[in-house]
């Protein structure tokens, strides 16, 4: 057992609904108790979407246990089919069920019923979200577009003076920011003169899945999802997969470079014409202060390896941790991590991953929402790179992550909560100043404004949520008071770093009590 | 299951004939988990460990949105694939994940072991896990077991699991002195105007039931008199008198004349003489009635239909449609206890269509045909709905928020009026 507040991901039947509820004229049937429709307000209320999931329950209670519940399921199918009237449908169970003896797809299977049955497995005591979507569109790709592979050892047909077409494979419902990419992706590839030519799952039939194997190629974008059908459809019809995630400038380029070669089309016109900001943007001089700054980042394994890579080389960050909650991409990750030479960090433990960020103290945090509620208790700033997320990640305008207008929103997004930082900052140091303090009266009242009445050992005017020292340790090292009022002239999200660093070199060399000659001693050390 | 609707009537104890729409199918409503986000608060020294499966962690975390992150006093212990290999194993990694919990906790006084599905499937006996650890962890924590699982219960229902949980761990009040009992968690703010009104009336000695402390529980005896504050409380009703509780039959507190009545029900037990309870009770009466007047405007002949949700449905029916002027359209209820219900039931008209469980399509059929000016329904059936075309209210809301009361009466009208007043707003 294990315990847990959080989970980054849902159990493995979430991530099947998500392929289901991105599809079309596809129906799902899920073995599972009363209650858990709960995942079905993730769709309507996160994602906001206009429609139920097409996803039936059925409900089990515990006075059904006695009975026949293979029977229930058997009718709440049945149900389904004459009412939905799918291409297609899934079934499976979710964690209860999975108990039962009843067998979805067997008694699905011998029920006759005039349009093809998925089973699925999924095993949720030992797999997750991520899995469950990326086994549910593997399993509707080799049930649906396995009959229509051709003979073994035979060639792909010629492409007769048409464009060449490609599939895009991984986006679904309740994906960050899935619905974007797709449309900056799709309008990429059709610059360079290749047609998608089915997007699946989200928008896709069960007829469009059917029709897989006449892509010349399959663009994988999100390989949490779409790694292993994009392997299976390799094997089963010859077609060649991209490896490149177009997140980032440099990142896009390199797509833009491989899916030409693949489609046997030149780069050259759109690469003469990115229309992308952000190289400029971070030339600008207004960008200098980004040089160096320290950045902690985690979330899925594809987001947090491509935002690391943007980060340094796009942004001029240094990394100074990175991780990921997808064991089936640590690999991945840590290969990664080894690059930048820091620890890889992976972990589905929130409590892990706060360890992690109040240790390193890093400028800006790129995560999850958990870890922008991490980064808020510790006064970093943050920005969101990866799921899960909360509804306002899933916003009304376009913001894509990839291709080269995903760039300009990165640039925006990331740079923000700095920016936020500086001001904060700046308003901070206005506070202190005799004439902007919290009791100067206004300057238009004329001169009776009051005496300042603080003792410099307790300036107010921090609020505590901005406060990294609110994590210090209440009896830790002394420190005197004008030591404690140079540290506050610190801009707050670097002051937990210098007070850590200061403790640190204070203690390492028996100094007590701290003071402002220790602080700047500190300092000159660690900037070494 | 039954998918076809069975219309019948209801038998001879219930007061009114209503025909009443019996239902299997789909249920589009959460488990008893999710009253953890209201009870934890309620509780401030409790813990509440569910014992159960990484979808019930995420429906907590989905439930409980961004309160997640405040260091909630709830968590999940995630059953893993070793862990359904044998039962003892099972125990033990139980009484480690509580050991570490509490050392990590040491402000928790009492814990709670929410039974899940998963749990109950395997029949992992928490209420001797509870015992067992009670007797570890004794006198800091008393640990007590329930369960919340959907197998077992919907929504609410799992305010009721916790509060018979508690009743065998109320001290013995052996004095035969009437004490008056309030059970049901209420906001605290509601439970400060009532304890005002009763002492007000001369009812001095008021306790409730969840109490804000795990020290603190209520005494209860033969002496003990209980109002019931929710409707969802059937069991913990039926434990308190066997406890020798008595419980006084009355309509639940919402609205004006709910509140009144609710109150009523306790002067008459404590012989309040109908004067007094007049001086208390009129100014706020007055005040509520005004308010509830200005708010129900855009309500009034407005076509209103339930979904089953939380079983407060048939209380707020009745108040929409005696103080609000609403026309009942359908009325679903997840559990309808005909008992408790029965004074909410005698104020509402005779032709009202109440219905008990769910088959959610069908359901869904029946609201479309009707095309109500309000729905009630869950976030999950919500925005598909406006889509439609159709004006919503969700559900939930009416847990979290103070409702019951005089002074929370227009409150609760304006959840009900702001939809309709926002369709009428908006020119997009």
């Amino acid at each position: 057992m294990q315990l847990t507040v959080w989970t980054y991901e849902g159990p493995p039947h979430v991530g099947a609904m998500r392929v289901a509820t991105g599809m079309e004229r596809t129906h799902c049937v899920l073995h599972a108790p009363q209650g858990d429709t709960y995942a079905d307000l993730l769709f309507t209320m996160i994602e906001r979407r206009d429609r139920r999931p097409p996803v039936t329950y059925t409900s089990f209670q515990a006075r059904d246990l006695g009975r026949d519940t293979a029977q229930l399921f058997m009718d709440t199918v049945r149900a389904a089919q004459e009412r939905f009237q799918p291409q297609a449908m899934l079934v499976g169970t979710s964690c209860t069920a999975e108990l039962l003896q009843d067998d979805p797809g067997g008694l699905a299977a011998g029920m006759d019923l005039p349009v093809p049955v998925i089973p699925l497995e999924l095993p949720s005591y030992s797999r997750k979200e991520n899995w469950g979507a990326s086994e549910t569109l593997y399993q509707l790709a080799r049930t649906l577009a396995g009959p229509q592979a051709p003979a073994p050892g035979g060639d792909r047909p010629a492409r007769e003076g048409r464009r060449p077409r490609c599939n895009l494979l991984g986006p679904t419902a309740l994906g960050f920011r899935h619905r974007d990419d797709v449309r900056e992706i799709t309008a990429l590839l059709d610059r360079l003169g290749i047609d998608v030519h089915v997007t699946a799952p989200l928008g896709a039939t069960p007829a469009d899945i059917a029709r897989l194997g006449e892509a010349d190629f399959n663009v994988v974008l999100y390989p949490e999802i779409a790694a292993a059908t994009a392997q299976w459809l390799q094997r089963t019809f010859r077609q060649p997969y991209t490896r490149t995630i177009p997140i980032g400038v440099c990142a896009t380029r390199e797509f833009v470079h491989e899916v030409a070669e693949l489609a046997g089309v030149d780069p050259e016109p759109v690469l003469a014409d990115e229309g992308t900001r952000l190289p400029w943007y971070a030339r600008s001089v207004d960008s200098n202060y980004l040089t160096g700054k320290r950045v902690f980042i985690f979330g899925d394994a594809t987001h947090a390896v491509a935002a690391a890579r943007v980060a340094t080389e796009e942004f001029g960050f240094q990394v100074a941790g990175l991780g990921t909650y997808s064991r089936e991409f640590a690999r991945e990750v840590r290969e990664a991590a080894r690059r930048y030479e820091v620890e890889p960090l992976i972990t589905d433990d929130y409590l892990e991953v706060e360890a992690r960020v109040a240790e390193l103290q890093p400028e800006l945090v790129l995560g999850t929402q958990m870890e922008r509620h991490i980064a808020k208790r510790l006064g970093v700033g943050c920005a969101v790179i990866s799921a899960p997320v909360h509804v306002q990640d899933f916003p009304a305008r376009y913001a894509p992550q990839m291709g080269f207008e995903g760039a300009n929103v990165l640039f925006d997004t990331w740079v923000h909560p700095l920016m936020m930082g500086l001001e904060e900052h700046l308003l901070g140091m206005f506070r202190e100043d005799f004439e902007f303090h919290a009791e100067a009266a206004p300057s238009h009242l004329g001169g009776t404004g009051s005496e300042r009445s603080r003792s410099p050992e307790a300036p107010a005017g921090e609020s505590a949520g901005n406060d990294t020292e609110a994590a210090a340790p209440g009896d830790g090292p002394q420190w005197t008071p004008e030591a404690e009022q140079e540290l506050r002239k610190i801009p707050f999200f670097v002051r937990g770093k210098a007070r850590r660093n200061t403790e640190r070199y204070a203690a390492e060399r028996d100094i007590h009590p701290i003071t402002v000659e220790t602080l700047y001693e500190a300092k000159a050390y660690f900037s070494r | 299951m039954s998918p076809s609707p069975q219309r019948s009537t209801q038998p001879a104890d219930c007061p009114v004939d209503f025909p009443i729409i019996r239902e299997r199918g789909q249920n589009e409503i959460f488990c008893g988990l999710t009253s953890i986000i209201w009870l934890h608060r309620k509780i401030q020294d409790a813990f509440f460990l569910v014992v159960g499966s990484r979808t019930c962690a995420h429906l907590m975390q989905s439930a409980a949105g961004v309160m997640i992150f405040a260091e909630p006093r709830f968590g999940t212990a995630l059953i893993e694939e070793r862990d359904l290999a044998g039962l003892a194993d099972a125990n033990e990694e139980l009484d480690r994940v509580v050991a570490r919990l509490l050392e990590r906790r040491p402000d928790i006084r009492m814990l709670f072991l929410v039974g899940s599905c998963p749990s109950e499937v395997i029949k992992l006996d928490l209420q001797r896990a509870a015992s067992r650890l009670s007797e570890t962890h004794a006198p800091r924590v008393r640990v007590l077991s329930y369960t919340g699982s959907g197998l077992e219960t919907g929504f609410t229902q799992g305010e009721d699991e916790c509060l018979i949980s508690l009743v065998p761990e109320l001290p013995a009040d052996a004095g035969t002195a009437p004490s008056l009992l309030v059970v049901g968690s209420l906001a605290d703010i509601v439970e400060d105007q009532f304890t005002r009104l009763f002492r007000a009336m001369g009812i001095e000695d008021v306790r409730f039931l969840p109490a804000r402390k795990a020290d603190a529980l209520p005494a209860v005896g033969p002496g003990t008199r209980f109002l019931l504050a929710q409707p969802f409380l059937g069991g913990t009703a039926r434990a308190l008198e066997e406890r020798g509780a008595q419980r006084l039959e009355a309509p639940f507190p919402l609205g004006v004349e709910g509140t009144t009545a609710w109150l009523r029900a306790a002067a008459q037990a404590f012989g309040v003489d109908e004067t007094r309870f007049h001086e208390v009770t009129a100014p706020a009466v007055e005040r509520a009635r005004a308010a509830v007047e200005r708010t129900c405007e855009p309500l009034k002949g407005r076509r209103i239909f339930f979904f089953p949700d939380s079983q407060m449905e048939i209380p707020l029916a009745r108040f929409l449609q005696r103080e609000a002027g609403m026309e009942l359209v359908e009325v679903g209820t997840p559990y309808l206890h005909r008992e408790h219900m029965a004074p909410e039931l005698d104020q509402l008209p005779a032709d009202t269509v109440l219905s008990e469980g769910q088959d959610v399509d069908r359901q869904l059929d029946r609201c479309r045909e009707a095309h109500p000016d309000l729905v009630v329904c869950g976030l999950g059936l919500a925005n598909p709905l406006e889509a439609e075309g159709m004006t919503t209210k969700w559900s939930i809301e009416l847990v979290f928020t103070p409702v019951q009361g005089y002074d929370q009466a227009a409150d609760l009208a304006e959840l009900f009026a702001r939809p309709l007043i926002r369709r009428a707003k908006l020119r997009v």
